[in-house]
């Protein structure tokens, strides 16, 4: 039998491993979100990060220019994403389903023509390729940990307390009255989904090399939607979606733990356990569990009058 | 310069056709960038897409999952609806399909155990669609983030399904028992091309005839294009949101039927494979109607079977490329759709002035 102590410690540690990418990129969509524009394609923008930062992490056995080009990826995707959704008015979720199938062909085909082996990148080794934990080493605190766990109260700063948050957030409810004020309803969506990227692709370049040694196929699985969920079940707020980041984070660090374990007779399925987000998300959206109201604009293309 | 409006010709044929055009050309690139001449890959795809009586046979079996697909996202988009969720509700259709099959097809004749598997697919793409519709018409949830979420649940049902309930006895690998030969569909040639394919034409027929030719097709294409108008006319939304829906996830449904009473012949993971995801490049290909939603299906029948050929020519081609082409396609010819727009503008303002 385990130190309860120790269990609690390792759970904790667990919950913040599972949720250091969730975060990371629930406060880039919320970013996008809050300015407007859906962003459907978090999970693109990480696969493309993780695949980049593994790649480039090999190639120059540095962690840090792995973690550089993994931002630099996002933010290419951002900017397509900004370009079809901001400049040529497109659809937004269209777009973001786009990015998403894109990222998850392109990985595997530059992946497969620059390294030959079947879509992965080469493992990385543990000193310098990858970001190692810097405190507690079985706990796996990494800097990006660290860095998520500011990019929350930063974010709500932000948002809440600057000139840039309050243009941000009338952009996302009202574009035409912060046109009218002589401001570019364009420049400030572009700022907004450029911080997503850069906030996914810290997340994508997490998941490639500090949670694991490399890049494998589809390796963000579905993260980049509880990320989305996350920011839907945090009402598009910087801390409640940091909290909805740990629930899941928790759900799916006790998932490994429920495995065969029995409550009033009947066995857990894991199963139930990893869509539990997806569900929560989805009775919360049916205003079973309080309401949560989306920003005015969002998804509606912003088209200035001549 | 002002900047008139595009003919209506150019709107419908010349800007979808330079937005695929666009794609193709991306796709060149990168062929190009990883170090393929992309010619040189376009005739080995064309070759083993159509070189053979096979070929042609694997590029229509492909095809036919495109249609169900592209089919079911087209009709939720008439009404204004965006169906992302086909995947999930391919992967429950399948499950009803299976389902059906394996509690009657001991009993049932072939001729009746086929439209009962059928029916079942039907029904249960149409429930797994429901949900998202009904949680939209009467919870005010949003239908693009619900069905997203339902992909999720539908594979996590499936797996705890497959690996807890419906495993053959004795089997390693989480899949049912195999069919009696009474639900299998009956083949077309012989390879992976069965019956499912003139199923699929028979939707693309009935979806032209109840879009266009029924007084339900009307008010939800009505509901589509202005949803106050469809209100004045007397259309209750809530149900035209549940009858878009229900049919666009029956549709989806369909996929199980090709699958696994065509080829698989039991229930196994992951059939869906994407061609969910799929349908909404064939559906905003084709422009989402019914003819369009063929053409587009056949052409990425061909990319998915003369991409398997390519990858066994080319080591450096793996098959994820169809991947790419898809997600490229959706982004020119949905999301940058107006993208070339101003370039033709610009070009037929030149031939005016000349």
């Amino acid at each position: 039998m385990e130190d309860p102590l120790a269990l609690v410690f390792l759970t904790a540690a667990a919950t913040l491993r599972v949720a250091t990418p969730l975060i990371l990129c629930a406060m880039g969509g919320l970013f996008s979100e809050r300015s407007g524009i859906i962003d459907v394609g978090l999970e693109g923008k990480m696969l493309m990060a993780a695949f980049f930062s593994a790649a480039i992490a090999a190639v120059t056995h540095s962690a840090w220019w792995g973690v550089a080009a993994g931002i630099v990826a996002a933010e290419a995707m951002a900017l397509l994403h900004g370009l079809a959704c901001i400049t040529y008015r497109g659809n937004q979720v269209v777009s973001g389903v786009a990015l998403n199938i894109l990222a998850s062909g392109l990985t595997i085909v530059w992946g497969n023509a620059w390294f030959h082996r079947g879509g992965q990148t080469p493992a990385l080794e543990g000193q310098g390729e990858r970001l190692l934990p810097l405190f507690f080493p079985r706990a796996g605190d990494s800097i990006l940990v660290y860095l998520a766990l500011l990019a929350v109260p930063i974010t709500w700063w932000v948002i809440a307390r600057t000139r840039f948050g309050l243009r941000l957030r009338a952009v996302g409810e009202m574009p035409l009255a912060v046109d009218t004020a002589g401001i570019s309803v364009a420049w400030l969506r572009y700022r907004a989904v450029l911080l997503c990227g850069l906030l996914a692709g810290l997340a994508g370049s997490y998941i490639a090399i500090a949670q694991n040694a490399g890049f494998t196929r589809d390796m963000t699985a579905g993260q980049g939607f509880i990320a989305l969920a996350a920011v839907i079940f945090g009402k598009w707020r910087p801390f409640p979606a940091f909290g909805a980041c740990l629930m899941f984070g928790l759900l799916d660090a006790i998932a490994i733990r429920l495995q065969g374990v029995r409550v009033a007779g009947l066995e857990v399925p894991v199963q139930l356990i990893q869509a539990l987000p997806y569900l929560l998300t989805v009775f919360l959206l049916a205003g079973f569990i309080g309401r949560a109201v989306a920003p005015r604009a969002i998804g509606q293309p912003y088209e200035k009058e001549h | 310069m002002i900047r008139r409006p595009l003919p209506a010709w150019a709107e419908i044929v010349l800007l979808p056709l330079v937005n695929i055009a666009l794609a193709f050309v991306t796709v060149g690139i990168i062929v190009r960038i990883i170090g393929v001449d992309p010619l040189h890959a376009l005739v080995l795809l064309v070759v083993g897409a159509f070189g053979s009586a096979e070929s042609i046979g694997y590029t229509l079996y492909y095809a036919t999952n495109f249609i169900f697909t592209g089919l079911a996202v087209a009709v939720a988009f008439h009404g204004g609806l965006f169906n992302i969720g086909g995947e999930g509700q391919a992967y429950i259709g399948g499950l009803g399909c299976g389902l059906a099959v394996l509690a009657l097809d001991r009993y049932l004749p072939i001729w009746l155990m086929i439209p009962v598997g059928i029916a079942a697919a039907a029904l249960f793409g149409a429930a797994w669609a429901a949900v998202p519709a009904w949680l939209q018409a009467w919870r005010g949830s949003h239908i693009v983030i619900t069905t997203i979420m339902f992909n999720f649940v539908a594979a996590a049902l499936m797996v705890y399904l497959m690996v807890n309930v419906l495993i053959a006895p004795g089997s390693m690998t989480p899949q049912s028992r195999n069919f009696e030969p009474s639900a299998f569909m009956p083949a077309m040639g012989g390879n992976a091309l069965n019956l499912s394919l003139a199923l699929a034409l028979v939707c693309c027929v009935a979806v032209w005839v109840f879009l266009w030719h029924t007084p339900w097709g009307y008010a939800l294409r009505t509901m589509g294009h202005n949803p106050e108008a469809a209100v004045y006319a007397g259309t209750d939304l809530r149900r035209m949101i549940m009858l878009g829906m229900c049919l666009s996830g029956a549709l989806a449904g369909l996929v199980g039927v090709n699958e696994l009473m065509g080829v698989h012949h039991r229930i196994v993971l992951d059939f869906p494979a994407g061609y969910g995801f799929a349908g909404i490049a064939v559906s905003l290909m084709g422009r989402n109607h019914p003819l369009g939603i063929v053409l587009a299906a056949v052409l990425f029948g061909a990319l998915q079977q003369g991409g398997a050929e390519l990858s066994f020519d080319i080591p450096n081609i793996t098959r994820e490329m169809v991947v790419v082409i898809q997600g490229l396609v959706i982004l020119f010819s949905g999301a940058l759709v107006h993208l070339p727009r101003p370039w033709l503008q610009a070009l037929f303002a030149l031939r005016r002035s000349s």
